[in-house]
């Protein structure tokens, strides 16, 4: 029981989740200052931003809308992005869970975030965030497929196995997945997934500043949009750590392997970074049409290559 | 377009305070999901009373006024004021002056074309080229610190001439500056024009055909990018520019991607207008910068400029006195801001807010009172038929006094 508890609150859990987050939302920062010539933060200064919304800012409530679905929504999210990282991240430590089919589970786990969001921005009453969840409910529609696609495929490219463990020691057989063309095809997809999943440019129609002044999270404010930015840091970690658990043959923390480790993450990090970096928002019907037609005929290619053993 | 306003649209508000403008200005957009269906445009935010502050001040104080009409275009309300009393004293100044007043309205014209630019990436969520463009600004605002003194505001202009001359041997560095900005402007062409995702938002998008913008009477670039060849440069030359060689950029199609190629074109041009103007200042003889004008007669004058925006338009009444009697200021974005009826309408948001943002508009030109109320008990003091009506009483007595 103490060791489960252990687990969920403190390592992998929600913690040690959170910290490495706010790591990576510098590490993303700092990128995107270097590449638009400016300083950038310092280390610490997702650290201070989280704890000067939870501490010192005035949390302020919508006057009209559902109150209690609008504070609640964000604690969701938060509940989601954890669990989802902690199913990640064990089979990632070498610890076996209880079940198989944890993958699927995850993919579930996944969506809460932005569910909880698209929930919380409706219950807010504000027209822009209606708009904003709109957005995003729309941008789920299109890239929930080709994630699910792209899930299908991995499947199949590890002999069936719905288990992360599995799939991990799969990889450990016959060489990570990205080594394959279609690997390389399934991760080109799972990457603008997760750009859009995590609502960065060019997706991030839903919380467009100079469109709709930050759409969903226009009400937040205060310690609840702590909790919403917490979740934002965690999702930026679990992520690019799923990608590197199914196509890059996962974590490990022994010896040298460590910096490994961590070099694979911020690779996946600096790519997103990259992305949003060197494109304009696009309109949610061009995400749509992008991730409905090209990403999952991409994603129909790599299967059909997984068929031929490619 | 007919719309029905009981049925109760959603309003989105764009404004007053907006991370799209840099401005206190409201926009509410009457939308149905995500089509914009009418546009309603709501000022006096910002609104100063520069009209009749000038009437009490000296003529060489209008000057630096005017010049805080807009920050961006603050050589083009001077450069019209001063077109405008040249006018009414009936004086031809010197060529040296002409050149100088050249060089500085088209680094203007750079420095605002580059700071759009710049916006422009930052509306789209291309945060990448907002920094990039404006770090390849801050040179364009050097040269004005060299040549001027300041950044902005740059106080040069005054009846019969300019305050500042560019000694000669400032010529070479100058024209080093523009080297390297010709440079730098090749690259974000490059970038802009190639840029696919740039192509996917910005064609088609808030389409003003040369009909709306003659019916609009829209000016500068907006007009251009619709194919409708105006520029007082070159209708009625002022200045040096009739001295240079240069063309009108213009383009066809009319959307939000013309005013985009539009203006980075003209860039180019500008650079050559002041490439040429240095080669003028060299033949003329240094320090002949100015017309002693000793008083302003009795008159009526109109000047115009071409600011990056469009047409600025000042008219002038004086008596013979210090100040002017009347002094009225017509920016650009007047007329350019109308035209979002047109294009606006239909659109979605997303097309919608870059379609704003696509005519450049300046609302501290444009800042109109609009009702004059008390702040703290919130009772109208003046409505917006009271007023017409003063500044008709005040057109009738100025009419007599001609």
């Amino acid at each position: 029981m103490l060791k489960e508890l252990f687990h969920f609150l403190i390592y992998p859990g929600f913690l040690f989740l959170a910290v490495a987050g706010g790591f990576l939302s510098w590490f993303d920062r700092k990128v995107t200052a270097m590449l638009q010539f400016r300083k950038g933060p310092p280390v610490l200064q997702p650290f201070f931003d989280f704890l000067k919304l939870l501490l010192v800012k005035e949390t302020i409530l919508p006057a009209k809308g559902s109150r209690i679905t609008f504070l609640l929504a964000p604690v969701f999210s938060l509940f989601g992005a954890t669990v989802a990282g902690i199913l990640i991240f064990l089979p990632l430590l070498n610890i076996k869970t209880g079940f198989a089919g944890d993958l699927i589970v995850i993919f579930y786990l996944l969506a809460i975030p932005s569910l909880a969001f698209m929930i919380g921005a409706m219950a807010s009453g504000n027209p822009l965030a209606s708009v904003g969840a709109s957005r995003e409910m729309k941008l789920m529609m299109s890239y929930e497929l080709t994630f699910l696609l792209v899930i299908a495929g991995i499947i199949m490219k590890a002999n069936m196995n719905i288990g992360l463990y599995d799939i991990l020691n799969t990889q450990k057989e016959t060489g990570a997945f990205i080594g394959s063309i279609s690997g390389v095809l399934l991760f080109i997809a799972t990457v603008f997934c997760v750009q859009a999943q995590l609502g960065l440019v060019p997706f991030d129609m839903a919380e467009a500043e100079t469109e709709i002044n930050h759409g969903s999270f226009i009400e937040y404010s205060g310690s609840v949009y702590a909790i919403v930015k917490l979740t934002k840091y965690i999702m930026l970690f679990i992520l690019p750590a799923f990608v590197v658990t199914v196509f890059m043959g996962g974590l490990s923390w022994e010896g040298i392997n460590i910096l490994w480790s961590v070099l694979k993450i911020l690779s996946v990090v600096l790519l997103i970074t990259l992305i949003r970096n060197t494109n304009p928002r696009v309109k949610i019907k061009q995400a749509m049409r992008y991730f409905f037609i090209w990403m999952n005929l991409l994603v129909i290619i790599a299967i059909i290559l997984i068929i031929f053993g490619l | 377009m007919k719309f029905d306003y009981m049925s109760k649209p959603t309003i989105i508000p764009i404004g007053p305070y907006h991370p799209l403008q840099a401005e206190p200005e409201l926009f509410k957009l009457y939308c149905d999901g995500e089509i914009v269906k009418d546009v309603k445009w709501e000022t006096g935010y910002n609104h100063r009373g520069i009209e009749k502050l000038s009437e009490s001040k000296t003529f060489d104080q209008v000057f630096f006024l005017v010049e805080r009409i807009c920050g961006i275009c603050s050589t083009s309300h001077p450069f019209a004021f001063a077109n405008c009393m040249e006018e009414i004293v009936n004086v031809e100044i010197p060529d040296r002056a002409k050149y100088i007043r050249s060089i500085i309205g088209e680094l203007e014209r750079i420095h605002s074309h580059l700071l759009w630019a710049g916006l422009a990436g930052h509306f789209l969520g291309y945060n990448t080229v907002f920094m990039w463009v404006w770090k390849y600004r801050e040179p364009v605002l050097d040269l004005f610190e060299i040549i001027t003194g300041n950044r902005n505001s740059y106080a040069m202009f005054k009846i019969g001439g300019v305050r500042r001359d560019i000694p000669n041997n400032l010529v070479p560095t100058i024209q080093k500056n523009l080297d390297a900005l010709k440079h730098k402007l090749d690259l974000l062409i490059g970038v802009v024009m190639d840029d696919p995702v740039i192509h996917a938002r910005t064609k088609g998008v808030g389409v003003l055909t040369k009909q709306d913008i003659i019916n609009f009477a829209a000016v500068g670039p907006t007009a251009r990018a619709s194919g409708v060849a105006i520029d007082v440069r070159q209708d009625d030359p002022y200045a040096a520019y009739p001295l240079v060689n240069w063309k009108v950029i213009t383009a066809e199609e009319g959307d939000v991607f013309a005013k985009i190629a539009v203006r980075l074109l003209e860039m180019h041009e500008s650079v050559s207008i002041i490439e040429q103007c240095l080669e003028g200042l060299k033949k003329e003889k240094e320090g002949d910068i100015e017309v002693k004008v000793k008083n302003v007669p009795e008159g009526m004058g109109t000047g115009r400029a071409e600011a990056p925006r469009g047409e600025v338009f000042h008219f002038v009444t004086t008596d013979g006195g210090y100040s002017p009697v009347r002094h009225k200021v017509r920016a650009p974005s007047y007329t350019n801001i109308s035209t979002f009826k047109k294009s606006c309408v239909g659109q979605t948001i997303s097309d919608a807010t870059i379609s704003l943002a696509a005519v450049d508009p300046c609302y501290c030109c444009t800042e109109r009172m609009a009702m004059v109320y008390d702040y703290y008990n919130k009772k109208p003091i003046l409505s917006g038929k009271d007023m017409i009506k003063l500044s008709q009483q005040k057109t009738e007595e100025l009419k007599k006094k001609l």
